[in-house]
């Protein structure tokens, strides 16, 4: 159980920092901290998909030594569907690792000498970055103007404000209706 | 029409118009937001979304020039799928590519008027390119065959709603907390699809949708596959507004822009519906044992919680803008309820109603739009009598309003009929009877904006209002007499809506 447990520590770290980042976003009333929350369980994916590509002894994926100037076309892609599935354990990552360590992941690994990361994963969270940047940027932005506009980033005094706006308006279209049918 | 149109389109663009579609857009954002004029970007818009449809209706031509539908595969930069992105244009995509760039095209041209009087002058340019991106990353969507990409361009439309939501704010300040709200639950969906993505990845070690597709059979019962599937689902479901995921949406439709709640409406929810059907059956396929229970102890129960719950909702919300918002959420438990039958008349129905409450939405919330411009709210009240004052605008959207509740002759009743087919035909009558009910709901709420529009005298006599400008008349009349169009001759959607159903079914995994 211990050894299921260890084996496994960066899963466990990085659902650990997900739930946090996940609990805070919906906890916090303060709009900056909820920003802070997401920005946690964002990089925590990003964590998540680096982990994924991580292979015991792998290097950077950067073709050296006997490998180099051995494959050129990458474009041939990978070849039949036995390798990736490796034996269908109950976890996924094993599988994954599993059927790596014997050169047939990704594409095109076949036949190399050493054992190289996957990049794929790298490529894809440069990707999320960018966006987990876009979404941080228009997310500021907007607390931004909501400070302009309710002097407060606290959502339960925005809530409260608001709250306030939609009673008065009520009362007003009340009287307003009231007026149109005398 | 389509073939006419089709056939004007000159061979080599037609070959690569997946990628045009989803191109065309995105170059003229940013040219667009350096325009030093609002309406040079307006025209831009029109310009480029005028592009996009014609593309779409190339491809829904090219599409179905095969019998039983073709399915396009289109190498993104020319890398052959396994190395690199594909789009996988099929009948389900091309349905959904034509219904989103006609609403886009439509809300292109219908936007002058609304964004003139709600958006800032020194905002304009941006706001269309803002407009732009949105349109390109919901074709995107529509078009990727890669699960990943898929996700990329799910958040650039995301981002670029958020921004378009808060610039609500000249006429309302609540659109602020409301865009904040959608970006963050926006945000938990768009990262928990990506980790499911994440698990699928690592038990596949491939993110092509239709290689998935193979390499899952596989591995069924990895719990790694379970995993990301539920992870999928409920972020694809905060997307598209299923039933306990929904409340992101009724503030910021009711305060966002009128132009910006219309493109929303017809548009966001439905390119997330089909991103979650096309999970659902292309990618995990039925034989996903997993599967059928979700369909019947998820999706079932949550489409008909939003049918009873939101359409009780949207009977007690006094603002108009905010009925049909809630009304919306019922509309998609119908969608939901459609797919979760499980077979092909079911989704085929699914679809069905996803491109009419498109029509219906689209329609409605234009209509509004002219009596924002003439008037500046949308409560009850605001509505009274304005039937006799500006009836082109008013009768539009009554047309809008029971093809809502489904009357004979308008669309609303089509998708309806053949989603009552598809319930009785898999034995689940009481469904029925729930469908039945929620009609009765929306003929209630329906009813009393009807009553107010056409037999009350307006609340307040004093204040101006006049007829919508003819910019916006048209593409409204476009919309209102495409539901009557459907309603009396449905069967060119409905063609569509069979054809996608059966590309899932049968030609979906290969």
């Amino acid at each position: 159980m211990l050894e299921f447990v260890l084996e496994r520590g960066n899963y466990w770290a990085i659902i650990g920092l997900m739930m946090i980042g996940l609990y805070i976003s919906f906890a916090a009333t303060n709009l900056i901290k909820r920003l802070v929350g997401l920005g946690l369980f964002q990089t925590s994916i990003i964590l998540f998909y680096i982990s994924l590509s991580r292979i015991d002894g792998g290097t950077a994926p950067i073709l050296f030594g006997k490998d180099y100037g051995k494959k050129k076309d990458h474009g041939d892609g990978h070849s039949s569907g036995a390798e990736y599935a490796g034996e269908a354990s109950d976890h996924g990552a094993d599988a994954y690792n599993a059927a790596s360590g014997d050169g047939g992941y990704g594409y095109g690994a076949e036949g190399l000498e050493n054992v190289y990361s996957n990049p794929l994963p790298h490529v894809l969270m440069l990707t999320a970055i960018v966006v987990g940047v876009a979404t941080l940027a228009v997310g500021l932005a907007i607390i931004v103007r909501i400070r302009e506009a309710y002097g407060t980033v606290e959502a339960d005094e925005i809530r409260a404000m608001d709250l306030e706006v939609a009673i008065s308006e009520a009362a007003s279209e009340a009287e307003e209706s009231k007026a149109g049918a005398a | 029409m389509i073939e006419l149109i089709s056939s004007l389109v000159p061979e080599n663009l037609a070959a690569h118009a997946p990628a045009l579609l989803v191109v065309v857009p995105m170059l003229f954002a940013p040219v667009a937001a350096f325009m030093p004029n609002g309406r040079i970007a307006w025209l831009l818009s029109i310009i480029a979304t005028g592009i996009a449809l014609i593309m779409a209706i190339s491809l829904v031509d090219q599409v179905r020039s095969i019998e039983g539908g073709a399915v396009l595969s289109y190498a993104m930069g020319g890398w052959t799928p396994d190395a690199g992105i594909e789009f996988r244009i099929d009948a389900l995509n091309s349905m959904v590519l034509l219904l989103v760039s006609t609403i886009g095209f439509l809300a292109a041209i219908f936007s002058w008027p609304t964004v003139k009087a709600e958006v800032r002058d020194a905002k304009r340019a941006m706001f269309f390119a803002a407009y732009l991106v949105c349109f390109t990353g919901l074709t995107g969507v529509a078009s990727t065959g890669d699960a990943f990409n898929l996700f990329v361009f799910l958040e650039i439309s995301s981002i670029a709603t958020y921004v378009l939501v808060a610039l609500g704010a000249t006429r309302d300040r609540r659109a602020l907390p409301a865009a904040g709200n959608y970006l963050l639950m926006g945000t938990i969906g768009a990262s928990f699809f990506v980790v499911g993505v994440g698990f699928l990845f690592a038990a596949t070690g491939t993110l092509n949708m239709a290689e998935l597709a193979v390499r899952l059979q596989d591995v069924q019962d990895n719990k790694a596959v379970l995993a990301g599937y539920a992870f999928i689902m409920v972020g694809l479901g905060i997307k598209a507004a299923m039933f306990p995921l929904h409340q992101w949406l009724p503030n910021a439709y009711a305060y966002s822009p009128s132009f910006v709640t219309m493109f929303l409406a017809a548009t966001a929810t439905k390119v997330a519906i089909y991103a979650l059907v096309r999970f659902l059956f292309t990618v995990f396929g039925l034989e996903f044992a997993f599967e059928g229970s979700t369909l019947i102890w998820i999706l079932m129960p949550m489409g008909i919680a939003a049918m009873i719950a939101c359409s009780f909702q949207a009977v007690f919300q006094t603002d108009v803008r905010r009925t049909l918002a809630y009304s919306s959420v019922a509309q998609v438990g119908y969608m939901l309820l459609g797919i979760s039958i499980g077979t092909a008349a079911g989704v085929s129905a699914g679809m069905f109603h996803l491109v009419n409450h498109a029509l219906i939405k689209g329609a409605l919330f234009m209509a509004l739009a002219g009596v924002v411009l003439t008037y500046q709210g949308t409560s009850l009240n605001d509505l009274k009598g304005l039937g006799r004052t500006s009836p082109w605008t008013m009768t539009a959207f009554a047309i809008g309003a029971v093809s809502l509740i489904g009357v004979p002759l308008t669309a609303g009743f089509q998708s309806k009929y053949a989603l009552v087919n598809a319930l009785f035909e898999h034995g689940w009558w009481w469904a029925v009877a729930v469908v039945m009910f929620s009609s009765l709901l929306a003929v209630v709420y329906m009813g009393r904006i009807l009553e107010a529009v056409f037999f009350r005298a307006p609340s307040n006599p004093n204040k101006r209002r006049q007829e919508a400008p003819l910019v916006i008349l048209i593409p409204l009349w476009v919309l209102a007499l495409a539901n009557l169009w459907v309603g009396i001759q449905g069967g060119f959607v409905a063609g569509l809506a069979d054809d996608a159903a059966a590309a899932l079914f049968i030609g979906g995994a290969s």
